[in-house]
């Protein structure tokens, strides 16, 4: 598949799951009668970063949704690293599988302090009694330490989470995103809200996450040019169902997409 | 969270007050001193420190988790009726019917012989066991199979409303062996211990201060450890919490179980004080007073639960005593009032109060 070349009709079609990091096989939502996702088929490669575009009500978040757990599917296969069903396991399940989220509105415990936040989301033995035995260690403190110079909140680690701005808020998601060291993640317009510089700044962190090999990244976004600075593959949702894929110019220049969406 | 130095000062500021000066003012000041405490409030504040107990267990539930169980009463019940009952047995043949095997409702009730769920009460250790174990289990069955449908919320309380009114309902039955409407009652003696002694009753008090000072280790345990920061984390953004990786059903199964367990042995305190135990103490408007007791002190903080406790009694004490007809009005528009006004209760007003006072002197 080179570049250039526009899918209209994916579903899956002919590509296999195995060796996929996410497997995405016409899946379809229902709401009350209102198809929120339409056989909606996608196929993420490891280490790949992928940013996903569409009109509201295309069916961005609800997809996150069906691969976060939140949301089960009417019908269709969700496979995780070639072979695990995400369909059947709850969100903590699948939180420890390796997929983190960041949610479109920022969401923080806001009764809490910028650090418990970070600790909150750290990566380690998450069942009920390891949780209350738990003691931090020199490794994991300096884990937290880069993580807070990394988001921009080091002179804060005190602060309640409630007190921060809207944009620090989106960076402490994003630094909670970064402890849980996660295989797969899922970003849900990420730079919200965000200043330009915040924007930039955005964007290079996820093309240093994409460096390493270890992470896959799935970012839906409004911005384009936020989109262009990623520079990644993009696919176009529209009512539920992939509309194209392709290069940020090859599906700007797609016809279908020019009537739905980018000609509006 | 209190600083370590805040919180053994006040710990110890407790223990001196509830282990020394109230025994003392009882026991070593003569009976004319104004200053002397008679033997009966000996045993009301025995009540309260069971009642405080009660509260912490609500708050570790409610206060930091988020859960507010409006059923509390059925575990503090339950607590107390294990205790009844190796009290009932410990009768022996000084009933009224002079019955060594059956106690006198069973007499009265031309019973034969003792029904297989009273088998073992005889033994204190056994039924100190049945304290926490008959409540843990309900909690923990009720718990799972609420938590994992995830009834949150208003449905939670709705739910757990209905649990103890099942439960006061059933025990109002003579059937079920639990002495019907008139409960269990007529305790002579706890472990050998003559219950109209003076010294037995100081026994129990200092029993109760005691444990309410295990129960405050337990709840700050939980409440500093990573733990008790997911579980105010689920009371702020349940969801999100799940996102991370952490059970929550798990983390309100604990809360919730751990709640119960700590509820039955302030029941099972409580009973020998009052020397009585029916289901009248499972009745839906007594669950409902406890998150009251909870919400007048401050929810969420440590010294609340125990301040709400004692003050919401302390006030029902006099009221009854003064004014009965208006005891219930009285909890309303103390509910509106700490609703409203007092969103931290009472120890948010201290600390508001204390932040305002601090300004003025800048």
């Amino acid at each position: 598949m080179s570049d250039e070349l526009t899918i209209d009709t994916p579903r899956g079609a002919g590509v296999a799951a195995p060796g996929s990091i996410l497997y995405v096989d016409s899946v379809t939502v229902s709401f009350d009668g209102f198809r929120a996702l339409n056989e909606l088929s996608l196929v993420i490669q490891p280490g790949e970063l992928r940013t996903i575009i569409g009109p509201n009500g295309a069916g961005k978040t609800t997809m996150m949704d069906v691969i976060t757990g939140k949301t089960r599917p009417d019908t269709g296969d969700v496979l995780f690293d070639g072979h695990v069903d995400l369909t059947r396991l709850t969100e903590d399940q699948i939180a420890n599988l390796g997929i983190g989220r960041k949610f479109q509105k920022p969401t923080v415990f806001e009764q809490l302090s910028v650090f418990e936040n970070l600790e909150l989301a750290l990566k380690c033995q998450r069942d009920t009694w390891s949780t209350l035995m738990f003691r931090l260690n020199g490794e994991q403190k300096d884990r937290i330490d880069q993580v807070l110079v990394t988001v921009g909140l080091a002179d804060k680690v005190r602060m309640i989470a409630g007190a921060l701005s809207h944009g620090q808020k989106q960076w402490l998601e994003i630094g909670m995103l970064l402890m849980q060291d996660q295989r797969l993640l899922l970003l849900d317009e990420p730079v919200a809200g965000m200043t330009d510089a915040e924007t930039e700044a955005t964007a290079q962190l996820i093309l240093d996450l994409h460096k390493d090999p270890h992470h896959s990244l799935v970012v839906v976004e409004h911005d384009m040019e936020f989109v262009r600075a990623l520079g990644a593959r993009v696919t176009v949702l529209h009512e539920g169902s992939v509309l194209a894929e392709g290069s940020l110019d090859a599906v700007q220049a797609n016809q279908k997409v020019v009537e739905v969406y980018l000609g509006r | 969270m209190l600083s370590e130095k805040t919180f053994w000062s006040g710990f110890a500021a407790l223990g001196l007050l509830f282990l020394v000066v109230v025994p003392v003012l009882n026991l070593a000041v003569p009976e004319g001193s104004a200053l002397h405490l008679p033997n009966y409030m000996i045993t009301l504040i025995g009540k309260y420190l069971c009642y405080a107990i009660l509260a912490m267990a609500m708050n570790l539930v409610w206060g930091y988790c988020g859960v507010l169980s409006l059923g509390h009463g059925a575990f503090f019940a339950l607590g107390g009726y294990a205790m009844g009952m190796y009290m009932m047995r410990a009768i022996g043949s000084r009933g009224s019917y002079g019955n060594a095997e059956l106690p006198d409702f069973m007499v009265f009730l031309n019973w034969k012989e003792l029904p297989w769920f009273w088998m073992g009460f005889d033994h204190f250790a056994f039924a100190l066991i049945m304290v926490m174990v008959v409540p843990g289990i309900l909690a923990f069955v009720f718990g799972w199979l609420a938590f994992r449908s995830r009834i949150n919320g208003v449905y939670l309380s709705i739910v757990t409303q209905a649990m103890t009114y099942a439960l006061m309902l059933a025990f109002f039955r003579n059937e079920m062996g639990f002495g019907g409407n008139n409960g269990l009652t007529d305790f002579k003696d706890i472990l050998g211990f003559d219950l109209t002694q003076a010294s037995t009753k100081m026994g129990l008090y200092l029993l109760s201060a005691v444990m309410v000072g295990a129960t405050f280790l337990v709840v700050r345990f939980v409440a500093a450890s990573k733990l008790g920061r997911v579980m105010m984390a689920v009371r702020d953004a349940e969801s999100r919490v799940r996102f991370l990786g952490y059970s929550v059903t798990s983390v309100k199964l604990f809360a919730f179980t751990v709640s119960a367990v700590l509820a039955g042995i302030a029941g099972a305190l409580y009973v020998p004080q009052v020397g009585i135990i029916n289901p009248s103490e499972f009745s839906p408007a007594n669950s409902i007073e406890i998150a009251i007791w909870v919400a007048v002190g401050g929810r969420g903080t440590l010294l609340g639960p125990l301040l709400g406790a004692f003050a919401v009694n302390g006030a029902k004490t006099w009221l009854t005593g003064a004014a009965p007809e208006l005891w219930l009005f009285a909890l309303g528009a103390l509910f509106i009032i700490v609703t409203l006004a007092l969103p931290k209760g009472l120890v948010g007003l201290w600390s508001t109060l204390r932040a305002k006072a601090k300004e003025k002197t800048q």
